[in-house]
């Protein structure tokens, strides 16, 4: 009785305008279908209709390109409720924290989601590369797509090394100067490199400073990290994924060029 | 004892690494079987006739062909991704995202005290995942640790595909027929950059002095260390008091660092050519030289903590700008 009714339901959504005019093919699971719902769909169709059949093992690919653009995915959609609440300057960037702490709905599993997420991304994506390297899918033709790959690691790496310094925090703050100090030795451009001396390179106008807006880690840097976490590196990341996946569907998928 | 070293790891921003060590122990553990298991597969089917009614492409074909289980032999090779391959797409990101929200519900992200320029909390640790990079402070001055050897772990990286010119192992878990590449990717991002992220998140504590796990982290520890350059050592060794001047130090340096990357690319060389090995030939003058440039320059970490830790060597060569 109520599965005659399901079915009923059913034939007048798949028989509406709306529905055809969204999906554009048949409900029926027939070898035409399935290929369209592959072609037809805008998210879907970076696939391929087919797969090779020993692709789709766990043991094969081990999930973990997806699972890295799926954190991706993740921390773009935190980070933009963070976004709502953060202010990037040294008055405001610490309270928000406790803000999130204490007074935004969801604010802690918020913040912990996207640390968490950004630190798993880091291990996915360096599994991701071994697992590319183990089944040496950089050989012809998919080259360039390894160097799109390392492009990303290193912009993985640098977006979540700008937003350590967010939180504006003892940890943060000590994290990023330890690291950003290695900018002061850069040979010829940094004020305690090999050369920079005498190139006349001080802390007021090395690469170190390019990269804090000042000599210190204070309000600019804060500022400056703030925009290339939120703004530049992931717009840059975006363009990279792009290239990454269409290089990985035009040289022939997931399982090789085969 | 275990007191320490679980303090430390229970850290909430040291689970990852925890997590880390884990999963990249499982999966090696993981690609090595699958490795051996074609390799297997392989020499078992060697001479074996192809399934009927397919064309052979190659090699590379049977491999793929030979690696389905008996029973799987007759199905066709590709399927349809939808829904076969969205659907395993869709329980992954489930799955994920099931372990996301547990992980992220009792565990919180650390929040330290409010900045503060004046308080310098010791160890002060860059993140997690530079770690290895700020323990080769103890072995290179920050010019190279900091700048110059993580440049070319990016264009070493960047340039494998295209010195690799071993045209098998595309697209397949194999260990028999590239061992090389294997075994050096795996020293480099097991032994040098995992294992010196555990070292210096586990064993480096105050005044990032080594401490073993489960040591307690005493901050008011004298480590005396008497560290001499390269041709100091030579002169102590040799007797030799004149090779302790600047200029006999300049000299050597330089020597020591040419004759490390001629020797180590010449005498693979010679070997190679000895064994008649058509590799060189494959690879030509320029690859090959940028093969043995990179290898041998990640093999000069090890090199250095080994001559740092038993010889207390600390430079190679100095120069009044700069030292190796």
């Amino acid at each position: 009785m109520l599965t005659e009714q399901i079915e009923e339901i059913k034939e007048i959504i798949i028989g509406s305008r709306v529905y055809k005019s969204i999906f554009r093919r048949g409900f029926e699971d027939t070898p035409k279908n399935r290929v369209l719902a592959i072609l037809g769909n805008v998210f879907l169709h970076l696939h391929p209709p087919y797969v090779k059949r020993h692709a789709l093992k766990f043991t094969h690919s081990w999930c973990m390109g997806g699972i890295t653009f799926l954190l991706f995915l993740v921390l773009c959609f935190t980070g933009v409720f963070l976004c709502f609440y953060y202010h990037p300057d040294k008055i405001n960037a610490y309270r928000d924290m406790k803000y999130f702490e204490y007074d935004v709905p969801f604010g802690v599993v918020l913040r912990n989601m996207h640390r968490w997420a950004a630190h798993l991304m880091v291990i996915t994506v360096w599994l991701h590369m071994t697992r590319v390297f183990m089944t040496g899918s950089y050989k012809p033709p998919r080259e360039f797509n390894w160097v799109v790959g390392v492009f990303l690691l290193v912009l993985t790496l640098l977006l979540s090394f700008t937003g350590y310094l967010l939180p504006d925090d003892q940890l943060g703050f000590w994290a990023v100067t330890v690291g950003t100090n290695m900018a002061r030795a850069t040979p010829l451009l940094g004020h305690e490199g090999p050369f920079g001396e005498q190139l006349g390179v001080t802390a007021y106008n090395d690469i170190r400073f390019a990269l804090l807006g000042g000599s210190v880690v204070g309000g600019n840097a804060l500022l400056r990290a703030y925009v290339w976490h939120c703004v530049a590196m992931p717009v840059t990341a975006i363009i990279f994924l792009a290239v990454h996946f269409w290089r990985t569907r035009k040289d022939g998928g997931t399982a090789g060029p085969l | 004892m275990w007191h320490n070293i679980f303090k430390i790891a229970s850290k909430p921003d040291n689970i990852p690494i925890v997590g880390m060590l884990l999963l990249v122990l499982f999966f090696w553990f993981l690609s090595f079987w699958a490795a051996f298991k074609n390799d297997r597969i392989r020499r078992a089917a060697a001479g074996r006739p192809r399934p009927e009614g397919e064309k052979s492409k190659g090699d590379v074909v049977d491999v793929i062909d030979f690696m389905y289980p008996e029973e799987e032999q007759g199905l066709p090779k590709k399927v349809n991704c939808w829904p076969h391959l969205v659907k395993l797409e869709f329980i992954c990101a489930i799955a994920v995202m099931a372990l996301l929200m547990f992980w992220s519900i009792p565990i919180d992200a650390p929040l330290e005290e409010p900045s503060d320029s004046t308080l310098t909390p010791n160890p002060s640790k860059a993140p997690w995942y530079f770690l290895g990079l700020q323990d080769m402070l103890v072995y290179f001055d920050p010019w190279i640790a900091g700048v110059l050897l993580p440049t070319f772990i990016i264009v070493g990286l960047m340039v494998i595909p295209y010195v690799d010119v071993n045209p098998k192992g595309n697209g397949y878990y194999t260990f028999a027929e590239r061992p090389f590449a294997i075994l050096v990717y795996w020293f480099g991002f097991f032994v040098l950059w995992v294992l010196e992220i555990v070292i210096g998140t586990f064993c480096r504590g105050p005044g990032w002095m080594f401490f073993w796990p489960g040591q307690e982290w005493d901050p008011h520890r004298v480590v005396s260390e008497v560290n001499i350059n390269w041709n100091e050592f030579l002169a102590n060794i040799s007797g030799i008091t004149a090779l302790k001047t600047e200029t006999a130090g300049l000299l050597l340096g330089i020597l020591t660092i040419l004759a490390y990357f001629g020797l180590g690319m010449a005498l693979p060389y010679l070997w190679l050519k000895r064994q008649e090995s058509t590799i060189i030939y494959r690879l030509g003058l320029i690859r090959y030289g940028v093969v043995g440039f990179f290898f041998w320059t990640m093999m000069a970490l090890p090199i250095k903590i080994v001559l740092r830790l038993v010889f207390s060597i600390k430079y190679i060569l100095v120069t009044p700008w700069f030292n190796i």
